[in-house]
């Protein structure tokens, strides 16, 4: 058997992502998601002979925004060159891309989220047009085209090799998300193909000084999909060399469906995009101004919130770093704190519990939620107050969400307010006592860890509406009396 | 010195088919392009800034503003086959 450790791992990630622009990159059709096949596509997009494309300036300055976040320097002068392949999905045989004069290199990306610092080298950040989209039908032998995506805007971020497992290759796409979407240039659903992933991965001795032969992996279409498909490519070299075979530069797909990867069937000649400079569109010279300006605009990163977090509101760095992930989360966060200072961590534990929980069974991002910070600060001051308890704040969050109303008018208009009575609870108490001689039989002979399931009935009985600390000390009073 | 141009490679990855009577005149012909192109290598650049575009144009933007598209039954209008409103093409195919 191989011991653990005897291999390292070498991964580099290319990530196109889909600018959120209103209009294609070189023309002026809508980029709107999921419309019927074809009905967003025109001379330029489809390729038509002496159709002449032209540059969406807000596509160049997204760009550059992302080229910034990445630390990347900025070309100051950048060209666009053709890419020549064939194939169904794109018309001209060409893709508009960029090849020796990209719009940034050179950069980086800090992962921060175990607490463990790691500097993961960005080589390159370009962009190019989308293809369009191939749709395999089921029955007979067609494949059908829909050109709607063909001339969004796209942006190839390109990492050096300096991943070192699948794991990590996670985290690098959860922070390259995060800062795209803190950036607002794109809404990286990988369902609608706005964030698509491919990888190169190889596999080495440890200690070795050159690296291993690579694959190329694609076709990994959720995060989670990148994960295992990296893990089952690590897996399937090592078994070949450790029969001694040899790794072969391929490309290979992954089939989330059959959990491996395959082999792309490839072309006789080896790839020979034989890239020229694009004729139709002259260079894009980017001043130092442009860059400072738009450096100068960008918001605070996840990365330094994060740091922001730990450092001012003494966050735990796990949940510091699931709450500056999303932004929407992180600003309610803020926002909220602002009405609650007295204890941010309780903030910081509903968010990435009750919150979190509410939101990936409505499958809604914080911002769409409707839960106001102010109200729900108001919250967590009624239990505090004593006025409702944390069992049922937990069903006036829901409440909150469904109605969009006030806590405090919710208490009222529901009756959701904690019975303060004593003469109630302990009414409440005998009842309980009374239906439960078993347990306080038990509870007499020393079982006395039955209490947890009397106060349990008295909370039942009061729909939730007791505070369980009073129950308990009440109970033992009562039954040490029996 | 004349230089060896592999014709057959260049008409594969350009889709067109040659006979062998064409594959030997273009062979002579490219190559006595080439040939000619490269006399631009001898050329003193040293102070030339490098040429991508003949013209002296530089950034030439368009507003991001929604144009309209062309009505679907213009864009199949060409297609030589169709389903709906999809282009039909032979089963793309790409497992091995």
């Amino acid at each position: 058997m191989t011991p653990a450790g005897k291999y390292e791992t070498t991964i580099g990630l290319e990530v196109h992502v889909q600018l959120a622009t209103q209009s294609k990159i070189f023309c002026g059709c809508s980029t709107r998601f999921g419309s019927s096949p074809n009905s967003q596509a025109c001379p330029v997009c489809l390729g038509f002979p002496g159709a002449l494309p032209v540059m969406n300036k807000e596509a160049l300055g997204f760009a550059i925004k992302v080229g910034v976040a990445l630390g990347c320097e900025i070309a100051g002068r950048m060209k666009f060159d053709r890419k020549h392949y064939y194939y169904p999905d794109l018309p001209k045989n060409f893709q508009i891309s960029q090849y020796d004069l990209p719009l940034a290199a050179e950069g980086s990306l800090e992962l921060f989220g175990d607490g463990q610092r790691r500097v993961i080298r960005i080589k390159r950040v370009h962009l190019e047009e989308d293809a369009g989209k191939l749709i395999h039908a089921e029955k007979g032998d067609a494949s059908l085209v829909d050109f709607n995506r063909s001339g969004m805007p796209l942006l190839e971020v390109v990492s050096e090799p300096d991943i070192t497992s699948p794991e990590e290759a996670y985290e690098y796409l959860t922070e390259v998300k995060s800062i795209l979407r803190y950036l607002d240039v794109s809404d990286c659903n990988m369902e609608e193909g706005s964030l698509r992933c491919d990888a190169n991965i190889s596999i080495r001795k440890t200690g070795a000084k050159s690296l291993g032969v690579k694959t190329e992996l694609k076709n990994m279409n959720t995060f989670r999909g990148v994960k295992i498909a990296l893990q089952y490519e690590i897996d399937r070299q090592k078994a070949v060399l450790e029969e001694g075979g040899k790794i072969i530069q391929e490309t290979r797909l992954w089939n989330e469906a059959k959990a491996r990867t395959f082999l792309m069937r490839t072309k006789e000649e080896a790839f020979d995009y034989r890239y020229f400079p694009e004729p139709d569109l002259v260079p894009f010279l980017i001043d130092r101004e442009t860059v400072e300006s738009i450096k100068a605009s960008l918001p605070e990163l996840p990365q330094k919130r994060y740091e922001r977090f730990v450092e001012n509101y003494k966050l735990q760095p796990a949940l510091a770093s699931i709450i500056v992930n999303e932004r929407d989360l992180a600003d309610f966060f803020e926002e909220s704190a602002k009405g609650y200072p007295r204890n941010v961590q309780l903030i910081a534990n509903w968010i990435t519990g009750d919150i979190q929980g509410e939101l990936n069974k409505r499958k809604l991002s914080m911002a769409s939620l409707g839960l106001k910070p102010e109200a729900f600060a108001d919250m967590l001051k009624l239990i505090d107050e004593g006025v409702i308890t944390g069992k049922i704040a937990k069903g006036l969050l829901v409440d909150m969400i469904e109605t969009g109303s006030m806590p405090r008018e919710l208490v009222k208009s529901l009756g959701l307010s904690q019975i303060t009575d004593k003469g109630a609870l302990e009414a409440v108490m005998e009842k309980v006592i009374k239906n439960n001689p078993k347990p306080v039989e038990d509870y007499k002979n020393g079982k006395t860890n039955v209490i947890t399931f009397l106060v349990g009935q008295v909370m039942r009985e009061t729909k939730g509406k007791a505070n369980p600390k009073i129950i308990n000390e009440m109970l033992r009073e009562r039954m040490g009396k029996l | 010195m004349k230089k060896k141009i592999d014709v057959e490679y260049i008409a594969n990855l350009a889709r067109i088919r040659l006979s062998k009577k064409e594959i030997d005149g273009f062979s002579g012909q490219l190559a006595d392009i080439i040939s000619f192109i490269e006399k631009l290598n001898k050329a003193d650049t040293k102070e030339t800034p490098p040429t991508t575009h003949p013209l002296p144009l530089k950034n030439v933007f368009r507003a991001d503003t929604v144009k309209k598209s062309l009505t679907q039954e213009k864009v199949l209008q060409n297609a030589p086959e169709k389903r709906e409103t999809s282009f039909k093409v032979p089963k793309i195919i790409e497992e091995s």
